[in-house]
């Protein structure tokens, strides 16, 4: 190390007019982005905290655990909404998660063959499409002559969630290193074993990740419920009748004359908010767990 | 084209047509039997041709090294052994890859079987996200029906084999991701070898490692010659001499297809080549 002179390191310290609007320049820029980092969070902070001070008040057990109740007998509880929820995100995963990734193992596949780009680009409209439309859809084929069901309302959360695990699925699965696959075949490995003892597991904790996001999509949709599930006031774990759902019993009571009811809708919604925080608090810690593993 | 009927094919392969066979190598053929013979093998991606026009033998129970500048094809002609190059879309091979006379681009011919005779080690050590046991157990349990003992015997020998049991006994439910880099590659090797295969393809396997674990694998492969037959696609010409029985020389043509310019017992290619175009590229006046 040569030690520098006096003069060079004079000239280091020395600042310009032009350098000085320079960093002045800078700092206004930094402190702009930062601004717009806080006003792009804030709204959603501001959601939660308002949700859940208006919702606490009337969040007990008996809400969570009680059925539906008039008003006049203390307005019971959600517990029907709950399982009404759980059963409509159950069936449609059922239908929707084994579709999704095989037509992901389709796409990573077959990338560039009619069908695979068929599927791309159906999921990118799918994805776009208003679920409300969706819902008009099942209503129209499903719902006309067989009546309001929670079946009809799982068909249409299925068709919803269907994009997101596909494109999710073929992400992750696209990050599975092509050497894998290669070495899967060159062992004598058929496609479909290579496919589901090398690349599923390899992408397995991605995966549930992007069905965690996907199901937190869909808990919170009502549209899409309003001409198919229709809502309860009942418990009922029948496939074939209507079913409540927790948005469907938040709308119900956010429009009701009702005060109580009114408090009520708040605590669903703090319910609602919950559930898709930890929905995808646990895909973060999933991710990050599969990071770990992976280093 | 190589429109030959089957028969000619099949005598063709105790002598097939070589580029420049000096005649010791021609009395050394004599004494070898060809396990593997490309036969006029040109392979196209689209319209691009990779690889013209090459014959080759591939004697049982040697190995045989295929050295090269970049780009000019080895590693494609080394895929065309098990048809790997099949992954690539829009790759079409002309002429004949003979596995013990039986031409493996036969219409019949059943893919998943011929990648189960002829094995192969990658450039990048390519272990399976599983355990150190389930990595070499994979290829053996594709065949269904093994019991377990017998299959904690065959990981034991595959890895006795690949010179890494020593090191990994006491940890076979361990991630195999979690090996040195040439910890890795022996795995990869044997997990190629628990599979029983009759040819082993390795396309750089030291490229990714330090000198030391070079050695280890170029130990190992001296090892495995006395079962299996080995091709080895190497950049580096020292491993070509240290490890070949045999070397094929290849060279991009003007148009930027590979070809075999010469084929011959290794220590003839390292001493007297006959091609001044393998001398320039032995002796590093190559460019």
């Amino acid at each position: 190390m040569s030690i520098p002179s006096a003069d060079s390191s004079r000239r280091l310290i020395r600042s310009s007019a032009r350098e000085r609007g320079r960093r002045w320049m800078n700092i206004v820029m930094l402190g702009l982005t930062g601004l717009a980092t806080l006003l792009a969070i804030v709204p959603l902070a501001w959601i939660i905290v308002d949700v859940f001070v208006r919702g606490s008040s009337a969040l007990t057990v008996e809400f969570l655990t009680q059925t539906f109740r008039p008003t006049s007998i203390g307005g019971g509880g959600i517990w029907h909404a709950l399982v009404g929820t759980a059963i409509l995100v159950g069936v449609a995963s059922l239908f929707s998660v084994p579709v999704g990734i095989l037509a992901a193992f389709y796409v990573v596949t077959h990338p560039n063959t009619a069908l695979g780009l068929a599927v791309r680009f159906g999921t990118d409209v799918l994805s776009g499409l208003p679920s409300i439309v969706v819902g008009l859809f099942i209503y129209t084929v499903f719902v006309v002559g067989r009546g309001y069901s929670a079946l009809a309302g799982s068909l249409a959360l299925a068709i919803l969630m269907l994009p997101v695990v596909v494109r999710t699925t073929e992400e992750m699965l696209k990050l599975v290193p092509k050497s894998l696959r290669e070495a899967s075949l060159g062992l004598g490995a058929p496609e479909w074993k290579t496919s589901f003892s090398v690349l599923l597991p390899a992408a397995l904790t991605g995966v549930v990740t992007g069905l965690m996001l996907a199901v937190a999509r869909v808990a919170g949709e009502t549209a899409p419920l309003l001409f198919t599930a229709l809502g309860s006031n009942n418990l009922s774990t029948a496939l074939d009748k209507p079913i409540a759902a927790l948005p469907l019993t938040l709308f119900k009571y956010a429009v009701d004359p009702s005060k109580t009811r009114n408090a009520q809708a708040w605590a669903i919604a703090m319910i609602i908010v919950t559930l898709v925080l930890l929905l995808n608090i646990s895909a973060r810690l999933v991710a990050l767990w599969r990071s770990k593993m992976m280093h | 084209m190589a429109q030959s009927v089957p028969i000619a094919l099949r005598a063709s392969v105790t002598a097939p047509p070589l580029p420049v066979v000096s005649t010791t190598a021609l009395n050394a053929v004599s004494e070898l039997s060809t396990k593997m013979a490309l036969d006029r093998v040109s392979v196209c991606y689209g319209a691009f041709v990779a690889v013209a026009d090459v014959s080759l033998p591939v004697y049982t129970r040697h190995i045989t090294a295929i050295i090269g500048p970049s780009g000019c094809g080895k590693s494609t002609l080394l895929r065309a052994l098990n048809r790997m190059n099949d992954l690539i879309p829009h790759t079409r091979l002309t002429g004949h890859v003979l596995l013990d006379g039986e031409d493996i681009y036969a219409p019949q011919v059943d893919v998943v079987e011929i990648r189960r005779r002829v094995g192969m080690v990658f450039q990048r050590p390519n272990p399976f996200p599983k355990t150190i046991y389930d990595n070499v157990a994979y290829g053996p349990r594709l065949y269904g029906g093994i019991r377990k003992s017998e299959l904690d015997q065959i990981v034991e020998r595959s890895l006795r084999r690949a010179a890494l049991w020593d090191e990994v006994k006491d940890k076979l439910k361990q991630s195999g991701m979690a090996l040195s880099g040439g910890q890795q590659q022996r795995l990869c090797i044997a997990r190629a070898i628990a599979v029983e295969p009759e040819v082993i393809l390795m396309d750089e396997p030291c490229s990714a490692l330090d000198p030391v674990a070079t050695l280890k694998i170029e130990e190992l492969m001296q090892v495995l010659k006395s079962d299996y037959t080995i091709v080895i696609v190497t950049h580096n010409m020292q491993q070509a001499a240290r490890v070949s029985d045999h070397t094929a020389m290849m060279m991009m043509r003007p148009d930027r297809a590979g070809e075999v310019i010469e084929f011959d017992v290794t220590t003839k290619i390292f001493t007297r080549p006959g091609d001044k175009r393998t001398e320039d590229y032995v002796t590093g006046r190559f460019g």
